[in-house]
C-alpha cells in the first residue's frame, strides 16, 4: 500500500486534483481510500457526488468512542473509498488536534489494515503545515510519498518552499520523501519551464503539468470529477496521464527548501522579467 | 535521598528539577475561594482540577469545592463552548453559588476559547441568573507560575467588578493583600481597619480556608468578599496593593477602571516592610498608626535584639514565592543574619532587582536568582553551607540531605500545621516568625551540644 499525501497552497486546487488523479487510479483498476484533512469536509465531494455528513469527528462527538469503520467510511466513484475527517467551524477549537484525533481513530479502528487491500490512501490536507496537526498525515508511520501542487504564482511557489521545509523535518525521523511538484496550471507566462526549474533546484521532478481548462469547473458545478463527467475529453487524459505518472513513478527524494532570495531569482529567470 | 547533588553548578536550559513554583490556576483557585459564595470553575479537562483542588487541601487541610468542564477529545478540537454552556446550567442549578470564577487550563488556552463571548451568550440566553456573576482569568500554565495565576485571577475581579465614576466613600481603601495566607488576609484588613479607616480587601480567603469546626458542613463558608463590596471598590479613595508579582497588575487595572491611586508596597512581613505599610497608608490618608500597633513593633525590636547572639551571622537559604521571600530576606537580614541563596520558581528579573536594592551594602551578596529551583539552591548550599533552611515543604529532601534545620514558610506547606492560622505580616507576624526560628536554631544547638556545654537556660 502507498501513503500519498497532498499538500499545497489553499485555493491552488488540491482537492480536485486528488479527486481527478484518483479518478485516474481507480480507473486502472487500483483500491483508492481518501482521507480529507480539511475542516471544511470538501476534499470527497467530486468522487462522493456531494457533500459527506459523516465526519470522522462529528461522529465521535455524537456517538463517543464508539464508533465503526463503516459509519464514517463511504463508497464513492469507481469504488474508490472516502473518509473526511472534517472538524470545528471556523474561529473556534483547534482544527490541528482533530486531524490528530481523526488519524489515529482510523488506525484503531483499522483502516490501513492488510485485509482492506488499499493499493493506495490519499491524504488531501488544508493548506500550509501550520502546527504539528497539519503535519500529522506525514509524521512516522503515515504517509510516505508527499506531491506538492503548484502554479506558477509566486505565493503558491512560497508555499510549496515552505512545505519542502516540513517534510525535510520530517524526513529526517520518518520515511517521507517528496514525490514531486503538481503544476496546476494558472496561465502564468513561461510556467511549465519555471515550474521545472523550481522544482529541479528543490532536487525533485515536476510529476505533471495540468493545462488549465474550463472542463473542470464544469464537471465540479456537477459535483463529479472530470473523468466521471467529461470521460472523453483530453482534460480526462490529463488526469490519467497524470494518475498513471504516480503510479510509476520511482523518483522520491528529501527536498532542499530554498532560501527566499533564490526562490525569487527562480521568478526572475523565468516569470517576470520576460513580461516586464 | 538527595546525597548525590553535587556542588557543581552546570547551565541547564530545558531540565528543572524540583521546582520552586506551580501552576497558574492554583493561584487563580485559591484566589477565586477569596470571593464570598464563589464556585471557581476550572475550565478543562477534569485531571487539572483535581490536582489543583488536591493541592490546595493538602496545604490548608479544608475541602476545596471547584467545578470542572470537563474537556474530552471532542471538546480540545470543537471548542470548549458547549462544555461551558453545560457547566454553567448545572452549576447554578445545583450548587448556586453567587459568583463563578472562571480559569481556563492549559488545553482550553492552547486552542483559543474565547470565554468572555461564550459568557456574554450564556448570560443572554439566561443560563447566567440576575444579580449572579461569571469572572474570568487567562491562567495558562506554561507562562508564569500559580503567583501570575492569583494575580490574574485578582485582575480579572477588577475587570468584572470595578466601576468608574462612582462616588467616593471616605475613608474607604481597597486592600490587595497579594498570594498570602488566610490568616494574613484577615490581620491585613483588622491593622487598616484600627487606623479608622474601612477596608475593602480582596481577595480574602480568612472564614473561607480556615473556618471553625461546627458539626454542619458548608459549601460555602462566610467568609470572602462579597460581590456588592467589590462593586464599590472604584469608589474607594485608595488602594494600597501589597506585592510586585501578586499585586501590581490588579491595582494598576483598578487605577485605570476605577481611577483609584495605589501605593505599591512590600509584604509586609518583618520590621521595614510593615513600616513601609504603614507609612503609604499614612500618607496617602491622613489616618494614623494605632498605639497599640506601636507597641507590637516595640516587642519586635525587643525580642530581635533579646535573640541577637542567636541570629547574627547566621547563614541561610531561602525560597518561595517572590513577594513572600523579598520581604522575609529582608526581616532576616535585619535581625543580622546572612542569606546565602535566595530563589524563587516564578519568573521575574525585579525579584533580582529588588533584593539587590535591599541588600545593597551588606557584608556578603546572596546568590539571588528568579525562575531557578531547588536542586539549585541545593547545590549552592553545598559549595556554601548554611545554618538554616527557610520555604516550603519541598526543601525538607534538602534539609535531611545537609542535616540542616529548616522553617517552613510559603506555600505550600503539607507536612507542618500552624500556617493557615498564625499571621506572618504585621509586626505581631513578625513575632511569631522570629518565635519559629529561633526556637528550631536552639533545638538544633541543643540536640548537637556535648553534655558538658547542654545549658538549661539560653
Amino acid at each position: 500500500m502507498r501513503k500519498v499525501a497532498i499538500y499545497g497552497k489553499g485555493g491552488i486546487g488540491k482537492s480536485t486534483t486528488t479527486q481527478n488523479t484518483v479518478a485516474g487510479l481507480v480507473e486502472l483498476g487500483k483500491r483508492v481510500m481518501v482521507v480529507g484533512c480539511d475542516p471544511k469536509a470538501d476534499s470527497t465531494r467530486l468522487l462522493l457526488g456531494g457533500l459527506s455528513q459523516q465526519t470522522v469527528l462529528d461522529t465521535l462527538r455524537e456517538e463517543g468512542e464508539d464508533v465503526e469503520l463503516d459509519d464514517v467510511r463511504l463508497g464513492g466513484y469507481g469504488n474508490s473509498l472516502c473518509v473526511e475527517s472534517g472538524g470545528p467551524e471556523p474561529g473556534v477549537g483547534c482544527a490541528g488536534r482533530g486531524i490528530i484525533t481523526s488519524i489515529n481513530l482510523l488506525e484503531q479502528l483499522g483502516a490501513y489494515e492488510e485485509d482492506e487491500s488499499l493499493d493506495y490512501v490519499f491524504y488531501d490536507v488544508l493548506g500550509d503545515v501550520v502546527c504539528g496537526g497539519f503535519a500529522m498525515p506525514i509524521r512516522e508511520g503515515k504517509a510516505q510519498e508527499i506531491y506538492i501542487v503548484v502554479s506558477g504564482e509566486m505565493m503558491a511557489m512560497y508555499a510549496a518552499n515552505n512545505i519542502c521545509k516540513g517534510i525535510r523535518k520530517f524526513s529526517e525521523a520518518g520515511g517521507v520523501r517528496l514525490g514531486g511538484l503538481i503544476c496546476n496550471s494558472r496561465a502564468v507566462d513561461n510556467e511549465e519551464e519555471m515550474i521545472k526549474a523550481f522544482a529541479e533546484k528543490l532536487g525533485s521532478q515536476m510529476i505533471y503539468f495540468v493545462p488549465r481548462d474550463n472542463d473542470v469547473q464544469r464537471a465540479e458545478i456537477n459535483r463529479k470529477t472530470v473523468i466521471e463527467h467529461f470521460p472523453e475529453s483530453t482534460q480526462a487524459d490529463h488526469y490519467r496521464n497524470l494518475a498513471r505518472a504516480i503510479d510509476t513513478n520511482e523518483m522520491f527524494v528529501v527536498p532542499k527548501p530554498m532560501e527566499t532570495d533564490e526562490l525569487e531569482q527562480i521568478l526572475l529567470d523565468y516569470g517576470i522579467l520576460e513580461t516586464a | 535521598m538527595l546525597d548525590h547533588t553535587t556542588s557543581e553548578i552546570t547551565p541547564r536550559k530545558a531540565l528543572r528539577v524540583n521546582p520552586a513554583k506551580t501552576c497558574q490556576p492554583i493561584g487563580a483557585m485559591y484566589a477565586a475561594l477569596g470571593i464570598n459564595r464563589c464556585l471557581p470553575h476550572s475550565h478543562g479537562s477534569q485531571g487539572c482540577c483535581s490536582y489543583h483542588r488536591s493541592h490546595l487541601t493538602r496545604h490548608y487541610k479544608e475541602p476545596v469545592m471547584a467545578s470542572t468542564s470537563s474537556f474530552t477529545e471532542g471538546a480540545s478540537v470543537f471548542g470548549g463552548s458547549p462544555n461551558l454552556r453545560q457547566s454553567l446550567k448545572t452549576i447554578f442549578q445545583t450548587y448556586d453559588p453567587d459568583v463563578v470564577a472562571v480559569h481556563p487550563t492549559c488545553l482550553s488556552e492552547t486552542i483559543g476559547d474565547d470565554i468572555p463571548t461564550i459568557v456574554k451568550k450564556a448570560s443572554e440566553d439566561g443560563i447566567v441568573p440576575r444579580g449572579k456573576w461569571v469572572i474570568h482569568a487567562s491562567p495558562p500554565s506554561y507562562a508564569g507560575s500559580h503567583v501570575t495565576g492569583f494575580s490574574n485571577m485578582v485582575k480579572g475581579m477588577v475587570d468584572y467588578f470595578t466601576n468608574k465614576g462612582e462616588k467616593k466613600v471616605k475613608g474607604q481603601i481597597n486592600i490587595l493583600p497579594g498570594y498570602v495566607e488566610p490568616p494574613d488576609m484577615r490581620k491585613l484588613k483588622s491593622m487598616v481597619a484600627e487606623m479608622g479607616l474601612t477596608p475593602v480587601g480582596f481577595p480574602d480567603t480568612s472564614d473561607v480556608l480556615d473556618t471553625p469546626k461546627t458539626g454542619h458542613y458548608e459549601m460555602y463558608p462566610p467568609g470572602g468578599t462579597k460581590g456588592e463590596k467589590l462593586l464599590t471598590t472604584g469608589a474607594s479613595e485608595y488602594t494600597m496593593a501589597m506585592g510586585h508579582f501578586s499585586s501590581k497588575d490588579p491595582a494598576a487595572h483598578l487605577e485605570l477602571k476605577g481611577g483609584v491611586p495605589f501605593t505599591l508596597s512590600d509584604t509586609p512581613i518583618g520590621v521595614q516592610a510593615t513600616d513601609r505599610f504603614y507609612q503609604g497608608i499614612m500618607e496617602a490618608t491622613g489616618a494614623e498608626i494605632p498605639k497599640a500597633q506601636l507597641d507590637d513593633r516595640g516587642r519586635l525590636v525587643d525580642m530581635m535584639t533579646d535573640y541577637q547572639h542567636y541570629l547574627y551571622g547566621k547563614k541561610v537559604a531561602l525560597w518561595g514565592d517572590p513577594d513572600q521571600v523579598i520581604s522575609l530576606a529582608e526581616f532576616m537580614s535585619d535581625m543580622g543574619m546572612q542569606p546565602v541563596c535566595i530563589i524563587t520558581g516564578t519568573p521575574g528579573k525585579i525579584f533580582e532587582k529588588r533584593l539587590k536594592a535591599i541588600l545593597e551594602g551588606k557584608a556578603l551578596m546572596p546568590v539571588i536568582a528568579q525562575k531557578q529551583d531547588l536542586f539549585y539552591l541545593h547545590q549552592v548550599i553545598k559549595k556554601q553551607p548554611v545554618d538554616l533552611l527557610v520555604g516550603n515543604t519541598y526543601g525538607k529532601y534538602i534539609a535531611r540531605a545537609e542535616d540542616t534545620p529548616f522553617v517552613r514558610f510559603g506555600f505550600p506547606i503539607l507536612d507542618r500545621a500552624g500556617h493557615s492560622y498564625f499571621p506572618s505580616v504585621g509586626y505581631k507576624g513578625g513575632i511569631h516568625l522570629l518565635t519559629s526560628i529561633v526556637n528550631t536554631l536552639l533545638d538544633r544547638q541543643d540536640r548537637d551540644a556535648p553534655d558538658e556545654r547542654f545549658e538549661l537556660v539560653l
